[in-house]
């Protein structure tokens, strides 16, 4: 094989406050190679690959592109290098046909002194590169009349129009029915053959073998392996991708005795039959990729989402919940995935975050006692050891892990017979991470059920008493404390 | 003990955010009353204590709204619709005072409704109270088919030219409401949740605070104050007619904005717009004590709305 490099990247860091998400990360790409670049959520594919888009820029490192060092400023500048990076959410303005999408940013001019958008050529272009992708549709179709898969083909024949050399493709079967995926591993294949390289990211470890030429593992931010894509190298892979050295201290043991919550047939647009039970002092982990439902599940049950189908009860007691309210009031709370968009009002303070969900349960007649609120503010501040000026400061201001504090506080304050905590220590600190840790262990002391979801899976294995891993809408395995591994974990999800 | 020792500073930060404007307002007062000494006599300040009242009533209801992350664009032609309605009532021999509730309660419906389309169908509040700024004039005018109503009851003229220990009474009507509004934003989990509504819509619903419930006491709220202001200026002039309010919406939001309320929504205080009424009231007489022309008036105020809201915007990012 004719092993001519287009793309290596050397030693490639990045850190942000917090977080050190790459770490030395080399990565080679030959001319006309399909690499599948794997791992975990977190483990850094996404901000290795918006390095080499320009959309962040590295610490360290050098990359070095068709033989020549380049340092992309932003996407653009590494479009017309010939870097093209198609994202699971598609950049198309649905209200313009294909043509003019093809060459948005990059149209064809005409004219001498005023330099008109040549359509005309636009759009017999488009139809050769439609053709090329065998794409039945006329340039002039309107992009949101197209379904999924023909969008991301637009977007594909985008990248071809710019003269890309290098096609990164992020999850972009994750969209995709099962004949549409075998469409587009039909073009993969034919751009291939025009010796046109593709970066393929996904988590479908099937796919990667039935397409991809060698697989690189990526971990924790560090480059952990480089396989060719054989069939027989499954397990291997698996392994590579977990594995993580994260140690979490596990939860000590907790009495366990009543079953409080129950969940019979829950459906909704995202999610199909799911039921389970939650305990009383139990921290049941719900393990999952990214988008595989596992968010949906615990949204549809405290009512933030229209559930369409389902039973929950409480306490053995059959309970309608159809909004967030309703949940609050019988005992259950959220620390929902995003504390900066769902989770706080950043321009409040502490003290006003804290209180929020307790204060009509607080003050019934509606008027507020200042001194009583600053009491209980304080008394979980304290309690949560809150790294805070006072409680009067805003929560903007506050880093990331004392922000979650916040969040767990305003539910604690309410004293929650369930609390689901979705992604607790995103993006926090590891000092933080190791308090809420044991945060969640003394909640489970003190009774309160609590469903956990985690993208790390040290922390779902030392934290949960049981295991639900969820793939596509679905429940695919219930893992007891003894049973459960990282890779089992990872067999299920990706199922 | 940490809690008390830590209020003082809550208190002075509170203090220091109207304190800029409060200086503007004394500036400008001693600027004006330099200028012509007319300013500062009792009866001009009558004027002014008058004119504050009309711009704040609608502007405290103005300011809930923004601060819940709405707007009401409808104040204005309420205030016609309102004015001309209770003049009809009485016209027709409605007692003044079951003239005065029913035209509060059909302007609270108002209110309701706005209220209801932008919670329960999702419409922009611009939109749904745009559509009211047009047809409320419109109604008004067909009610009163472009005459005044006039031969109103002697006792219904209090309302807007009345004095209590010299105070004008319309000043006093804002007073009692300026004080409602600002318990309700200071002192009440309504309040509370108000300011978390528009800080951040999603996070306070997933609180379990009923943001539809919240959102649609402003609109209420703003449309009955309007009703009052209607009633007020209807009064004044001895007539129900349907050319009045023109513009007061604008001007309401002007003095919430000078006054410190964002218009993204989640900040605001009432104090902050109390002043923000009054700088607009004294600039107003003032252009007039001035003898400048009554045509550059709205230049006059379009800039000061401008320079008011950069040097807010240019302050936070500052900080």
């Amino acid at each position: 094989m004719n092993q001519e490099l287009i793309l290596k990247m050397e030693k490639i860091s990045k850190s942000f406050p917090g977080v050190q998400a790459l770490s030395d990360v080399d990565l080679e790409v030959f001319k006309g190679e399909i690499l599948a670049l794997v791992g975990e959520n977190g483990a850094g594919k996404s901000t290795l690959m918006k390095i080499l888009t320009g959309v962040y820029q590295k610490d360290k490192g050098r990359i070095i592109f068709k033989g020549k060092e380049i340092n992309p400023q932003n996407p653009h500048e590494a479009q017309k290098l010939g870097i093209s990076i198609i994202y699971q959410e598609f950049n198309l303005a649905p209200n313009l046909d294909i043509a003019t999408n093809i060459f948005l940013g990059n149209e064809p001019r005409k004219g001498k002194i005023i330099k008109l958008f040549d359509y005309h050529k636009a759009f017999q272009e488009s139809y050769k590169l439609l053709n090329l992708l065998t794409l039945n549709l006329s340039p002039d179709t309107l992009v949101k009349d197209l379904t999924v898969a023909q969008q991301q083909m637009v977007e594909i024949a985008k990248a071809l129009a710019q003269k890309s050399e290098l096609i990164i493709m992020d999850e972009p079967t994750s969209a995709l029915a099962g004949k549409e995926v075998q469409k587009l591993f039909e073009i993969m294949k034919k751009l291939k053959e025009e010796r046109i390289s593709i970066i393929f990211i996904t988590h479908r470890l099937e796919e990667v073998f039935e397409i991809a030429d060698r697989i690189i593992v990526l971990r924790d931010g560090k480059r952990v392996g480089e396989l060719p894509a054989q069939k027989d190298k499954y397990d291997e892979v698996i392994k590579m991708m977990v594995g993580r050295e994260v140690s979490v201290a596990p939860k000590p043991p907790t009495k366990q005795d009543t079953i409080i919550l129950e969940v019979k047939n829950l459906s909704s647009k995202k999610i199909k039959n799911i039921s389970f039970y939650l305990k009383k002092g139990e921290v049941l982990g719900i393990a999952g990729l990214v988008g595989s439902g596992r968010t949906e599940i615990i949204r549809a049950i405290f009512g933030a989402d229209p559930k369409i189908y389902g039973e929950i009860y409480l306490d053995g007691k059959k309970v309608e919940i159809n909004s967030p309210k309703d949940a609050i009031k019988l005992g259950i709370g959220l620390v929902p995935e995003d504390r900066k968009l769902q989770g706080l009002i950043l321009n409040m303070a502490v003290f006003e975050n804290i209180s929020l969900a307790s204060l009509k349960y607080l003050f019934p007649n509606g008027i507020i006692k200042s001194a009583l609120e600053y009491t209980l503010a304080q008394k979980f501040v304290e309690k949560l050891q809150i790294k805070t000026p006072s409680i009067f400061q805003k929560v903007v201001n506050l880093s990331g892990g004392n922000q979650q504090k916040v969040v767990l506080a305003k539910w604690l304050a309410l004293r929650p017979k369930i609390l689901i905590l979705d992604e607790p220590t995103r993006g926090i600190d590891v000092g933080a991470k190791a308090e809420i840790h044991k945060l969640i262990g003394e909640m489970a002391k003190e009774g309160i059920g609590i469903i956990l979801i985690s993208s790390e899976l040290p922390e779902i294995l030392a934290l949960s008493d049981r295991i639900l891993v969820v793939s596509k809408g679905r429940i695919t395995a219930e893992l007891t404390k003894e049973e459960a591994t990282q890779e089992k974990i990872m067999q299920y999800a990706i199922i | 003990m940490k809690i008390k020792s830590n209020k003082p500073i809550k208190i002075r930060k509170f203090y220091f955010r109207e304190l800029n404007i409060l200086i503007a307002l004394i500036v400008l007062s001693v600027f004006i009353t330099v200028m012509n000494p007319k300013f500062i006599t009792p009866f001009n300040l009558q004027v002014v204590a008058r004119q504050i009242a009309i711009y704040g009533l609608l502007a405290i209801g103005e300011t809930l709204i923004i601060i819940g992350g709405g707007i009401d664009l409808s104040v204005g032609s309420l205030v016609a619709l309102t004015g001309v309605l209770v003049a009809l009532f009485m016209k027709n021999g409605i007692d003044m005072i079951i003239a005065i509730i029913l035209v509060l309660i059909i302007s609270s419906l108002i209110g309701l409704w706005h209220g209801f389309f932008v919670t329960k169908l999702n419409v922009p509040p611009f939109i749904i109270t745009l559509g009211t700024l047009t047809a409320a004039r419109g109604f008004a005018s067909v009610i009163t088919k472009g005459w005044p109503i006039i031969g109103l009851p002697e006792k219904f003229f209090f309302i807007g030219q009345g004095y209590i220990w010299g105070i004008p009474f319309p000043t006093l009507i804002f007073i009692a409401f300026a004080l409602l509004a600002f318990f309700i934003t200071k002192y009440t989990v309504l309040g509370r949740n108000l300011y978390a509504v528009g800080g951040n819509i999603e996070a306070a619903r997933l609180s379990g605070v009923d943001v539809d419930k919240v959102r649609i006491f402003t609109y209420v709220f703003s449309s009955f104050l309007a009703g009052i202001t209607g009633i007020i200026i209807a009064s004044r002039l001895s007539q129900g007619q349907a050319g009045v309010g023109g513009g007061y919406e604008l001007s309401a939001i002007a003095a919430a904005v000078i006054g410190g309320t964002s218009l993204s929504g989640g900040e605001g205080t009432i104090l902050g717009t109390v002043i923000g009424a009054s700088i607009m009231s004294v600039i107003h007489n003032g252009l007039i004590l001035l003898e400048i022309s009554s045509y550059w008036h709205d230049v006059v105020m379009g800039l000061v709305i401008v320079t008011a809201v950069t040097i807010d915007i240019w302050r936070k990012k500052k900080r």
